[in-house]
């Protein structure tokens, strides 16, 4: 319960639509408790006594009240959606917060088809539970205490068999809710693996065509299927023996109220109405068990999609900004590294080991090294996606850490190694970093990334649309797209991470200029793939397996440091012999 | 008849929506038809608990007259005897009719998830990866989910609330005609009343399935460029337009409720004016002396339960309403047919040589707009061809039709589109699966499943024994980094593989097709996102590979094809040129002027 209270605490947004609701709800249930006093009426003092125009009052009068009843039955449902679905608003806004504060490692763990399922169906039952459920439950428990009082005015002894019958309910109750939320639990984790499934198929299928998988994909998913069917199957049993059975308890009350009641009646101790008027407030007390049942299912489902949903909101981000978090004011874009260290996750494998050098404004840095040496991390901590181990990171004299995330990420430009475009056209994928940026600014830039061309030749120009993603470009397409994104920003720093290894070399020639021109008077890290990169660097850093082992220019390195040179001759092959040539 | 033209056409359309309604139907009745002996069954305890349900108040009648009129205590104890058992076969009845209702409607969930996912299957590239993803995903997660509650919520109190109903109307005309006639007298107005709230309800539930899709659509993609996000900052703008979006399914639910809840209470006045009616009029019969009180009590008891399988029917009917909705949507996909399909006479094509020809080929993704035309290529047994070319010229448009990822002669209006043949077996003769697993392709985004490393390598081949697997590892030079990883060949990669670099995760899809040992191999731009070390080592592993096989290798860099045994240079869908490296080189035209650009060092 202690997640469902919290989500119950959403009703605080809307606190005159909640009350509103539920005095509907009272006056609702009013209206229900006075129709078996009608009838009873219509019985004892109309057609027992043969006095027509009794029976005209209390027709009359029952009219009166379902319309009444109708009114406010109405605006208590309405209010009651207007509340579930404002809740379910928020749930998911916040999740969707949360989701865009969280660290990159956190989502490199997470896993899509899971938070897709807190974001629908844990939400939607919650919302039910929190909009629906909760003032239900209260309207039936005041339904309940409501015809209790009712039925003692009337006769004791005929209500303390109702109330036993009561008690019995209650406790089958509890005894099943108990049994059903860690099978709801199962139930919901299956659920949630057999999405991720289908979601890597979707974005993997591709390589499931390629290698004619499909049979196995769909074996691998309907197993996954079965599992899940198993598990809902064992939560229908319990669930179906439930229902009838408090709905069989309801039933014997009424047997005790003919039989207890004949018998008090034979005896003149009770008036044939109000013999009626107990079987139909019986009627009263099953609909709110009823309801207290349905709601106790969803309770317990609702409980368990709650701890879920929290679960997301309460993780905290390992990266935030701190509570005396300074802005960044506009830097010159001098990094230092400082004996950094870093790995991924606490008891990984350190991926960076003391990594010290001093990269002065303007300055572009190549960074080297083979698959796993760690290239990506150094740039990775920069933007500080990640924090690092021990050491730190500092711009122009401020430790990362102690700045605002905004302030920092505003001044870096970054081109990831996947290129990823959104739905929305080019010009909106240009301008994602800048969205007020004018359309000359977004073709200044587009032009600068060598993707003007491109873009005006596509049947919209700017305004393509192009899909989920990015489908209907070429790599090399996008990946022009996503440096002109980052040209726009115009940042201080500049990152390229791979940024021009799937364009033909056509193209590539084209970016390289551009790019000439773009990194003057910016700090410029680039994971080097290119020995003109290399060449041109102002300083290259060597990783090897998570160690700086050499820095400088290429012409020190090219004669300090062997590695350097082997790893010239392996990557570049019989064109460093050019490069040694030219330079002589 | 001055709106009669106008009530034509509201009568004709909705014909038509109730033949098309009835078509969804039958189709769902159709996929439950495994399962018509735990329906049946489950009816026929409906039939029970309804019939057990409807002796009450005619029980609670007959201890009242009893009880006024003679004080017999022997009788009454009878009567609450009877009505006992008939509650407890009651209860039993409805239990197992509910379990095998959920039974049969939790599986009909299962297979419909089955149905539809060997469906998408068997859709090809072209339409998934047109459709958004997060769409196909809404579909199957919340229509399949909307259909089982229907089932195992609604299914059987719909028609138990029918058969409740029927045996209240025999039950009230054996007690007195005219009573039962007050209370039936209400039906027609509750049937308008629940046909207009239906009609409004579907069209408000249908906007809600699209405006959730749309909130699911969204979180997916951002979920999918989280880290560009955070990388430029638009947390709160994304957050933003993320709550417009769900703003409007927020007040598409509201609008469809307002529906829903404007119906039960107009409902609940109909049946309280009938039950006044009842009250009335048997108040009028009793005073006159012609019906015993005891009557008049049991049609109040019936006039109140009598509407609640009313109630119940109209309330399931909703439900009923936004599960055919769903189920609509659902067959839609179902139905679209597949552009790539096996022929019918469909031969398994026999382990081949990998004698490649491309004869006249014609494509294109656009009706009218070829991008490929009269392509005449052959790469015979063994060879590997190199092609190069500028972005978007058809590189991989090119492979993708040897895959028969897309169709040959597709999108032209030309009566012949060409054929691709392999040892002269024509490709779209063939059935799809002989075809692929002849072949194995390494793309420049590299895919892994959620799952371990070692069952990303089998991919390719699920009987792999370990050794195999990580053999395949060492040739594609992937072992060396694997088992550096925290669990090794064991260690799980995410469904986006993001512990991996994407040249570790392009290394892992190497050993993949390393370990399929295919008769056919195509590298599209495969080694384009591993940095050149890595290149250079993996190339050493590829020429092994290569050898006795036929390649495809589309590469942006111009060493990786100088060993090639022919090169294709491709510019706007057709060959501009071809030859050996070294040819082309002296040939001074395109492909010479990329190799040099391609080296060509700007000068500080």
């Amino acid at each position: 319960m202690k997640s469902l209270n919290r989500a119950l605490a959403y009703l605080r947004y809307y606190k005159w639509t909640t009350s509103g609701a539920f005095l509907c709800l009272l006056l609702v249930n009013a209206a229900n408790l006075a129709t078996p006093q009608l009838l009873r009426l219509l019985i004892d003092r109309g057609i027992n006594v043969l006095n027509i125009s009794w029976v005209l009052y209390c027709v009359i009068g029952l009219i009166g009240v379902a319309v009444f009843r109708g009114i406010f039955n109405f605006l208590q449902g309405y209010w009651s959606e207007v509340i579930a679905q404002g809740v379910a608003y928020d749930l998911r806004n916040r999740i969707f917060a949360k989701l865009e504060v969280l660290s990159f490692s956190y989502h490199d763990q997470a896993q899509t088809g899971k938070l897709m399922t807190r974001m629908t169906s844990d939400v939607d039952l919650v919302q039910m539970f929190v909009g629906k459920g909760f003032l239900q439950l209260l309207s039936a428990i005041i339904l309940l205490i409501g015809s209790i009082i009712i039925l003692f005015t009337m006769n004791w002894r005929l209500t303390l068999v109702v109330i036993f019958v009561l008690l019995l309910i209650v406790g089958v109750f509890i005894f099943f809710v108990r049994g059903i939320t860690p099978i709801s639990m199962r139930v919901q984790q299956k659920l949630a693996g057999l999405n991720t499934i289908l979601q890597e198929n979707l974005a993997g299928v591709r390589v499931v065509k390629a290698f004619a998988r499909e049979t196995y994909e769909l074996d691998r998913y309907m197993r996954q299927n079965q599992e899940l069917l198993d598990e809902s199957i064992i939560l229908v049993q319990k669930f179906t023996t439930l229902f009838p059975m408090i709905f069989f308890l309801g039933n014997l009350a009424i047997v005790g109220i003919v039989g207890i009641g004949g018998l008090l009646a034979i005896n003149q101790q009770l008036t044939l109405g109000e013999l009626v008027a107990f079987v139909n407030y019986n009627n009263f007390l099953l609909m709110p068990i009823f309801m207290l049942g349905m709601i106790g299912s969803m309770l317990s489902r609702a409980e368990a999609s709650a701890q879920r949903i929290f679960e997301v909101m309460d993780t905290q981000s390992d990266v935030k900004d701190k509570p005396d978090a300074i802005s960044l004011p506009a830097i010159n874009g001098q990094v230092i590294f400082e004996n950094v260290s870093f790995r991924y996750y606490k008891g990984g494998e350190d991926v960076l080991s003391k990594v010290t050098f001093t990269a002065n404004p303007g300055q572009v840095v190549a960074i080297l090294g083979q698959t796993g040496s760690g290239k990506s991390s150094i740039i990775n901590l920069l933007p500080r996606f990640y924090d690092v181990t021990s050491g730190s990171v500092l711009i122009d004299g401020y430790d990362v850490r102690n700045v605002t995330l905004d302030s920092l990420r505003s001044q870096i430009g970054i081109v990831l190694q996947e290129t990823t475009l959104f739905s929305g056209t080019i010009r909106e994928n240009i301008a994602y970093g800048r969205p007020e940026a004018s359309l000359e600014d977004v073709v200044t830039a587009a032009k600068a990334a060598q993707a003007y061309e491109f873009i005006s030749e596509l049947p919209e120009g700017f305004d393509t649309v192009v899909g989920e993603r990015g489908i209907g470009l070429s790599g090399g397409q996008k990946q022009r797209v996503a440096i002109a994104r980052a040209l726009l920003v115009n940042p201080h720093i500049l990152i390229l991470d791979d940024s021009t290894s799937s364009v033909d070399a056509e193209t590539e020639y084209k970016i390289q200029q551009a790019l000439q021109q773009l990194i003057a008077g910016r700090t410029s890290f680039i994971i080097a793939q290119r020995i003109s990169t290399v060449r041109n660097a102002d300083l290259i850093l060597l990783m090897d397996k998570g160690y700086l082992v050499a820095q400088g220019t290429h012409n020190e390195l090219i004669r300090t440091s062997e590695i350097y040179v082997s790893i010239l001759e392996t990557q570049f092959g019989e064109h460093v012999q050019l490069q040694e040539d030219e330079a002589l | 008849m001055m709106h009669g033209g106008g009530m034509q056409r509201i009568a004709e359309t909705s014909e038509e929506r109730a033949q098309n309604r009835g078509r969804v139907l039958s189709r769902l009745l159709y996929y439950l038809h495994p399962y018509r002996k735990a329906i049946i069954v489950a009816l026929i305890l409906t039939l029970i608990s309804s019939a057990t349900q409807a002796v009450g108040p005619m029980l609670i009648g007959w201890a009242i007259d009893d009880i006024i009129n003679k004080g017999d205590i022997a009788r009454l104890g009878m009567i609450v005897l009877f009505l006992f058992i008939a509650y407890l076969i009651n209860m039993f009845a409805m239990r197992y009719q509910i379990y095998l209702m959920s039974w049969s409607g939790q599986r009909l969930l299962a297979d419909l998830r089955n149905l539809i996912m060997a469906h998408i299957h068997k859709l090809s590239l072209q339409y998934l990866e047109r459709k958004e993803a997060g769409d196909l995903m809404s579909r199957v997660m919340n229509d399949v989910d909307v259909i089982n509650s229907f089932i195992t919520q609604g299914m059987a109190q719909l028609i138990g609330g029918f058969f409740a109903l029927i045996g209240l109307v025999i039950a009230m005309l054996g007690m007195d005609w005219r009573l039962a006639l007050s209370v039936l007298i209400i039906i027609p107005f509750m049937l308008l009343t629940t046909n207009f709230f239906a009609i409004t309800a579907r069209r408000a539930y249908r906007k809600t399935r699209t405006t959730i899709g749309d909130v699911s659509a969204e979180l997916q993609e951002e979920l999918g460029g989280i880290k560009v996000a955070q990388a430029f900052n638009r947390g709160d703008l994304n957050t933003r337009r993320f709550m417009e979006r769900n703003a409007a399914n927020r007040d598409a639910n509201v609008n469809a409720n307002a529906v829903t809840s404007a119906f039960m209470p107009a409902m609940d006045v109909l049946s309280t004016i009938d039950m006044a009616i009842v009250a009335g009029y048997g108040g009028y019969l009793a005073v006159n002396g012609w019906i015993s009180v005891g009557v008049v009590v049991a049609f109040i008891q019936y006039a109140q339960n009598f509407f609640r399988p009313i109630q119940m029917i109209t309330q399931m009917w909703t439900i009923a309403q936004s599960a055919l909705a769903a189920a609509e949507r659902i067959f839609d996909l179902l139905d679209v047919v597949p552009d790539i399909q096996d022929a019918p006479d469909a031969v398994e094509l026999p382990r081949v040589k990998g004698d490649v020809c491309f004869d006249g080929v014609c494509f294109g993704y656009i009706p009218n707009q070829p991008v490929i035309c009269g392509l005449d290529l052959c790469v015979p047994t063994g060879a590997t061809l190199a092609i190069v070319g500028p972005t978007g010229a058809g590189k991989s448009t090119l492979v993708s039709l040897l895959m028969r990822f897309y169709e040959v002669g597709a999108g032209t209006s030309e009566s012949d589109g060409g054929r691709i043949t392999i040892d002269g077996y024509d490709i779209r003769k063939v059935t799809q699966h002989s075809l692929r697993s002849q072949m194995a392709i390494v793309l420049q985004e590299p895919f892994l499943f959620s799952g371990t490393v070692m069952n990303n390598i089998r991919y390719s081949r699920l009987d792999a024994s370990e050794a195999e697997v990580e053999a395949a590892a060492q040739a594609a030079n992937a072992h060396d980094f694997i088992v550096r990883l925290p669990q090794g060949y064991q260690t799980q990669v995410g469904e986006r593989g993001t512990m991996l670099s994407q040249g570790q995760r392009q290394l892992i899809s190497i050993a993949r097709a390393v370990l399929a040992d295919p008769r056919i191999l195509i590298l599209d731009e495969a080694t384009a996102s591993v940095d050149t070390r890595t290149e250079a080592l993996i190339q050493k592993a590829l020429n092994q590979l290569l050898k006795g096989r036929t390649s495809f290798v589309i590469a942006h860099r111009l060493s990786t094809v100088r060993n090639a045994d022919l090169v294709i240079v491709v510019n706007d869908g057709s060959i501009v040129e071809r030859g050996t490296h070294t040819e082309l080189l002296a040939k001074g035209g395109l492909y010479a002027d990329l190799y040099n650009r391609q080296f060509y060092v700007p000068v500080k």
